[in-house]
This record gives C-alpha cells, structure tokens and sequence, in this order.
C-alpha cells in the first residue's frame, strides 16, 4: 500500500505526466480508502484549475499592478537613446 | 507611420500589461520595471521578425517570457536559492509522519465550496502571495507550468533540471501552496 506521502507524489505527477497503470491502479486503492488524500487530490485539481483561469485573465485581473509614472518615464528615456 | 516612434508607443500601449505580466510571475516592482525594458529594447532590437500575423501584445509577452525564463536562470545560479530539491526535507517531515512510514501528521480539511472562490478578488491575491512566498525554484517551477501552461519537458528546459527533479519541486510547490490556501483562505471563518 502507497503511504500518503507517495500517493501525494503521483497526484502531483498526474498533472505533468501519465502515470502508468500499475501507478494508477495502487493510487485508486489508496484513494479508495483514505479520506485525507481524496481530499488532497481534489484541492490539486482545484489549484491547477485556478492557476490557469488566473493565468488567462491575469491582465486584467493585474490591473492595478501599472508602471509607475517614474519607471515609465525611465524606460522611455532608455528608448529614446536606443534609437 | 515613423516607425522610429513605436518603441514608445509599445510602452504606452502595453507597458501596463507587461508589467502586470511580470509582477504577477516576480511580485517584486524593480524587477518587472527591469524586464519590461529589457522586453521593449529587444523588441525593438528585433522588430523585423515582428510577423504581422500575431498580435504586437502576444508578440511582445512572447519576448518577455524569454526575459523571465533569463532572469529566472540567473537567479537560480545564486547560492541562496537551491535548485536542490532535497534542502528542503524539513517540509516532508512537517507534514508528513515519516516514521510512521508517511501518513498525514494533519489532515488536509475540507474546503468549502472552492469554485466561489474563483469569483472573488481576494481570494486571487492571496493565491498569488502564496505562490511569491514558496522557495524562488518551486514558486518558478509553479508558475511555468500551472500558470504558463508549459509542458514538463518544455519547464525543464527553461529550469535546466531533470524531469525528476521537477516533480520533487513541484511536488513540494503544492503541498506548500495547499497549505497556505488552507491557512489564509479556507479555513478563515465565513464574513458576513
């Protein structure tokens, strides 16, 4: 039997890569049984989903993340000089 | 058009985005200002290969990825920052009873309805201050492949790191991101 600790290791993993049946089939058992890991993988789906809603509205969502009028100012004298 | 003028215009057009970009992935205001201009200089450098197919925003985060993936590099060099996944064991021991062959010392709790979450701006802020707290690798290796959407041999290569050495980071990056998301998100009594 997998220990939690490993079972978080593949539930990580299984984002990035396919885990072979053999993985799979040991993760199931687990997650079969333990309630803490079944909860851990769901919040790993969560963050994953939220990371990438983030990542396709973070524009906007960074809004109030704007240049500074200073170091707009500076980098437009570095342009300048460039050209 | 002078064509001598769109260096200044990419900055007024989409300096704020770019910045945004940036200080997303860094949380830190004078290296974002650092790579937006090192982004519009290159740009510039190399505005023949702007290809008329692509949107100049698209093309120009495009360029300043690379600028993160460079500063990302130099930055991991630095002794301070390991690379080396197993410095870190004492977050596998803290939430995991290794003698007792690696259950769970807490158990992760339930989160209540998390997709509310998603509708809400606080919650987006602590998300990314959780994500600027992680050790510089893992936070890297977080944001390239869940909030950059790379492949993990496309991560590995901007990180220079074996595969392996990846999942180890990434897998720590969650556990850490999951507890903190727990500490300063869920498990907060309900306002209101």
């Amino acid at each position: 039997m997998l220990s939690c600790k490993e079972v978080t290791e593949l539930v990580s993993q299984s984002i990035e890569r396919r885990l072979s049946l053999r993985e799979m089939l040991r993760l199931r058992m687990h997650l079969f049984v333990c309630t803490a890991c079944s909860r851990f993988t769901r919040q790993m789906k969560f963050l994953h989903a939220a990371a990438r809603a983030y990542a396709r509205r973070g524009i906007s969502a960074a809004r109030q993340w704007v240049l500074s009028t200073a170091a707009r100012e500076r980098i437009r004298v570095v342009i300048r000089r460039e050209r | 058009m002078a064509e001598s003028t769109s260096a200044e215009r990419w900055l007024d057009d989409h300096g704020d985005a770019l910045f945004g970009f940036a200080f997303m992935r860094l949380r830190d205001r004078e290296t974002s200002e650092d790579l937006v201009q090192e982004t519009l200089l290159a740009a510039w450098r190399s505005r023949e290969s702007f290809a008329a197919t692509s949107s100049e925003r698209t093309w120009l985060i495009g360029i300043l990825k690379h600028k993160l993936a460079d500063h990302w590099r130099r930055s991991a060099r630095q002794p301070s920052d390991n690379l080396n996944a197993d410095a870190d064991d004492d977050l596998i021991e803290k939430t995991f009873d290794m003698e007792k062959g690696g259950p769970w010392r807490v158990s992760p709790s339930a989160w209540a309805s998390p997709e509310a979450a998603l509708e809400q701006e606080q919650f987006w802020r602590i998300l990314i201050d959780c994500v600027a707290a992680l050790p510089p690798a893992q936070a890297q290796a977080f944001s390239l492949c869940e909030f950059d959407g790379l492949k993990g041999e496309e991560a590995c290569k901007a990180m220079q790191v074996a595969s392996t050495n990846l999942w180890v980071m990434l897998h720590r990056a969650r556990l850490r991101l999951r507890q903190c998301l727990e500490n300063n998100w869920f498990g907060r009594e309900p306002k209101g």
